[in-house]
C-alpha cells in the first residue's frame, strides 16, 4: 500500500506514453468529424478500405515499394555496421597499439559530434562524386564504424569475455580473425542484436539524410514518401489516408522492437552507457 | 593499475590493433575531418549560380551576425534547449527512480516508457503529433474535458514551440533507461548505512543518488543538449518554423540557406557557428558537472 502513489504515477505516465499511439490507430478508422469530436480512441465503425487507399499512396508507387526501398537501405547498412563495429571494438578491447589513447578519445568524441556541420560538405562531396540519388551516401559510411556508440557497447561486451578464451583459441591454432569469429562473436551475440536493432530503428527514423541525398520518387524511403503525401494532402478523406499510412509506417519499427525488446533493453541495461 | 592492462598476445605484431581499427580511422578522416575542414573553408567563400567559388574571408560571418533571421533562429534554438533539456532530465530521473523502487510490472512500464523514444523522430510519429495539436485535436479535446479553454497551438507564437518541446519530452525513454541502469549500479548498502545514520529520503537523494549519478547526468545532459541545439525534423514537419518564425531553429536556417537560397557559403558559416556554440556549451557543462570518469580501456 505504501507504493500506491508510485503505481498511480506510473500508470498515468504509461497512459500518456501509449494513448497517442492508440489514438492514431483508432483515428485511421474514424470520419473527420469523429476525429475532432471525441477523445476516445475506439472508432464507431471499422472501415478497412482506408488502408487499401493508404497502401496505394498517391505518389504513383505503392507503399510496398517504399518499404522495399527502405529495407534496401537497412540491409547493407546493418551488415556494414555490425562488421565494422565488431572489428574496431575487437581492436580496442583486445590489443595494444601506438596512439591507442588518442584514437579512443576520437571515438568518444565522435559520439558527441554534432552531425549538422558535416551534413552540407558531405552533400557536396557525394554530389561531386556523382552519387546523389543513390543509396551509397546512406549506406557506405556504416562500413567505417561511424557510430561510436556501437563500438562502445561492443567494447563493454568484449570486456565481459574472459581473456582465457582468446588464449585457448590461440593454443588451438586460431589466428586473430578466427578467434574473433569462432570464439568471441558467439559470446557477444546480444550486443550484435542490439546494434542491428538500433541500425534498423535509426534508419527507419532517418529523415534528413534521405531528404538531402535522394530526389527521384521511385527511390524514396518510407519517411520521404510520408512527407510527400502530407505535402499534397487536401482535406476530408485524405487525412484518414495519411493517418493510416503513418500507422502502417510504424509497424516495422514496433514489430522489431517488440521482437527484440527483451534482449535489447536488457543488453542496453547491462552493457550500455553505464560502463 | 598497470599501464597496459591488455598486452598483445605473444606473436601478435604491434600493428594488428591498428589494422583492426583502420576502418574507424579511415571513416573519421573521410566523414568527419574532411567535411569539417571543407565546411570551414566553404564558410569563407561566396558561391554564385555559375558555381564559381570566391574567397570572401569573414564576410559571411559578419552578414550572419547582422541578420535578423540568424539572431531569431539562435534565440529560438537556445530557448528551446533551455526549456526542453532540464525538463527531460528531471522527468527521466524521477521516472527511473520510480521504476527502481521494486515495482511489480517494472518490465511493462520500462518498455512502455521506452517505446516512444525508440520510434523517436520517425516521420509517422511526427505526423501523429501534428494531428494531436490541431485546433480540435486530441489535446484541446482533453483540455476541454478538464474545463480549460482550447489553445491555438499553431497560431500563437507563445505556444507553438511547446508542441515541439512536448514531442521531445514524450520521447524521454532512452534518457530514462541510462538513469535507470546507473541507479541499479548504486549499492543498496549505501542507502542502508544512510538510514542507520538517520538520513531521510531527501537527504539520501542529495548525498548518495545525485553524486553517484554524476557521470550519467553529464552524459545525458550533453547528448540531449546536442540533440536539442540541432533540432530540425519536428519544426520542419510540424510547424514549418511558424508562426512568426517562433519555431524556426538554426537547423532549419542551415537547411534553407543551402537548399532554398542555394547559398553554400552562408549555410556552412551558420553550421560552424552552431558547431562552435555546441562545443562551448559542452565545455561549460563539463566544467560545471565535474570531470567525466576516466574511461579504462
Amino acid at each position: 500500500m505504501k507504493k500506491l502513489p508510485a503505481y498511480i504515477l506510473l500508470i498515468m505516465t504509461a497512459a500518456v506514453m501509449l494513448y497517442p499511439l492508440l489514438w492514431l490507430i483508432g483515428a485511421s478508422f474514424k470520419s473527420n468529424s469523429e476525429i475532432y469530436s471525441t477523445a476516445w480512441f475506439v472508432p464507431e465503425h471499422f472501415d478497412f478500405s482506408v488502408y487499401k487507399k493508404a497502401w496505394q499512396t498517391g505518389t504513383g508507387h505503392s507503399l510496398g515499394k517504399y518499404f522495399f526501398n527502405t529495407f534496401m537501405v537497412i540491409l547493407p547498412k546493418t551488415l556494414f555496421a555490425v562488421l565494422s563495429s565488431v572489428l574496431v571494438a575487437y581492436g580496442f578491447a583486445r590489443f595494444d597499439f601506438p596512439m591507442k589513447k588518442f584514437f579512443f578519445a576520437l571515438l568518444m568524441g565522435s559520439m558527441f559530434m554534432p552531425a549538422v556541420v558535416t551534413v552540407m560538405p558531405l552533400y557536396l562531396m557525394w554530389s561531386k562524386l556523382g552519387m546523389l540519388d543513390t543509396y551509397i551516401p546512406l549506406t557506405l559510411p556504416s562500413l567505417f564504424a561511424c557510430e561510436g556508440m556501437f563500438v562502445f557497447i561492443l567494447i563493454q561486451f568484449f570486456k565481459g569475455v574472459p581473456k582465457e578464451f582468446d588464449e585457448a583459441a590461440r593454443i588451438d591454432g586460431c589466428g586473430t580473425l578466427r578467434t574473433l569469429f569462432y570464439v568471441l562473436l558467439p559470446c557477444i551475440r546480444p550486443a550484435v542484436v542490439t546494434i542491428s536493432v538500433f541500425t534498423f530503428l535509426w534508419t527507419m527514423n532517418d529523415f534528413l539524410t534521405p531528404l538531402i541525398m535522394i530526389n527521384s520518387t521511385e527511390k524514396y524511403t518510407l519517411a520521404l514518401a510520408l512527407r510527400t503525401s502530407v505535402d499534397s494532402t487536401g482535406q476530408g478523406y485524405e487525412e484518414r489516408k495519411i493517418i493510416a499510412m503513418s500507422v502502417l509506417g510504424l509497424i516495422p519499427s514496433v514489430t522489431v522492437f517488440a521482437a527484440a525488446q527483451k534482449k535489447f533493453v536488457s543488453s542496453m541495461t547491462a552493457g550500455g552507457l553505464s560502463g | 593499475m598497470k599501464k597496459h592492462p591488455y598486452q598483445n598476445p605473444t606473436g601478435v605484431p604491434a600493428y594488428t590493433g591498428l589494422l583492426l581499427i583502420s576502418p574507424f580511422i579511415i571513416g573519421a578522416v573521410i566523414f568527419t575531418v574532411y567535411p569539417f575542414v571543407c565546411s570551414f573553408i566553404l564558410g569563407m567563400t561566396e558561391s554564385s549560380i555559375s558555381r564559381e567559388l570566391r574567397f570572401t574571408g569573414l564576410k559571411n560571418y559578419a552578414e550572419m551576425f547582422r541578420s535578423d533571421s540568424f539572431r531569431n533562429a539562435l534565440s529560438v534554438t537556445v530557448k528551446y534547449a533551455l526549456i526542453l533539456v532540464p525538463l527531460k532530465l528531471i522527468v527521466s530521473l524521477l521516472t527511473a527512480m520510480l521504476l527502481n523502487a521494486e515495482i511489480k510490472g517494472m518490465r511493462f512500464f520500462r518498455t512502455a516508457f521506452y517505446l516512444p523514444s525508440i520510434l523517436g523522430s520517425n516521420l509517422a510519429v511526427v505526423i501523429m503529433w501534428q494531428y494531436l495539436f490541431k485546433s480540435k485535436g486530441l489535446v484541446n479535446q482533453l483540455l476541454g474535458l478538464c474545463g480549460a479553454a482550447p489553445v491555438s497551438w499553431y497560431g500563437d507564437s507563445r505556444y507553438a514551440l511547446f508542441i515541439i518541446v512536448l514531442l521531445r519530452l514524450w520521447e524521454f525513454g532512452s534518457t530514462m533507461l541510462i538513469f535507470f541502469t546507473a541507479l541499479r549500479d548504486i549499492p543498496s548498502e549505501y542507502y542502508e548505512a544512510a538510514r542507520v545514520d538517520g538520513c531521510g529520503a531527501v537527504r539520501s537523494f542529495f548525498s548518495i543518488t545525485l553524486p553517484q549519478l554524476k557521470n550519467v547526468i553529464f552524459i545525458n545532459l550533453v547528448l540531449q543538449t546536442i540533440a536539442a541545439l540541432q533540432e530540425f525534423n519536428a519544426p520542419y514537419m510540424i510547424t514549418g518554423g511558424n508562426p512568426m518564425k517562433s519555431t524556426y531553429t538554426i537547423g532549419m536556417l542551415i537547411y534553407d540557406e543551402m537548399f532554398a537560397y542555394s547559398d553554400i557559403g552562408s549555410a556552412n558559416a551558420v553550421s560552424w557557428v552552431l558547431f562552435a556554440f555546441i562545443t562551448l556549451t559542452v565545455v561549460i557543462l563539463f566544467r560545471i558537472t565535474g570531470r567525466l570518469r576516466e574511461e579504462k580501456i
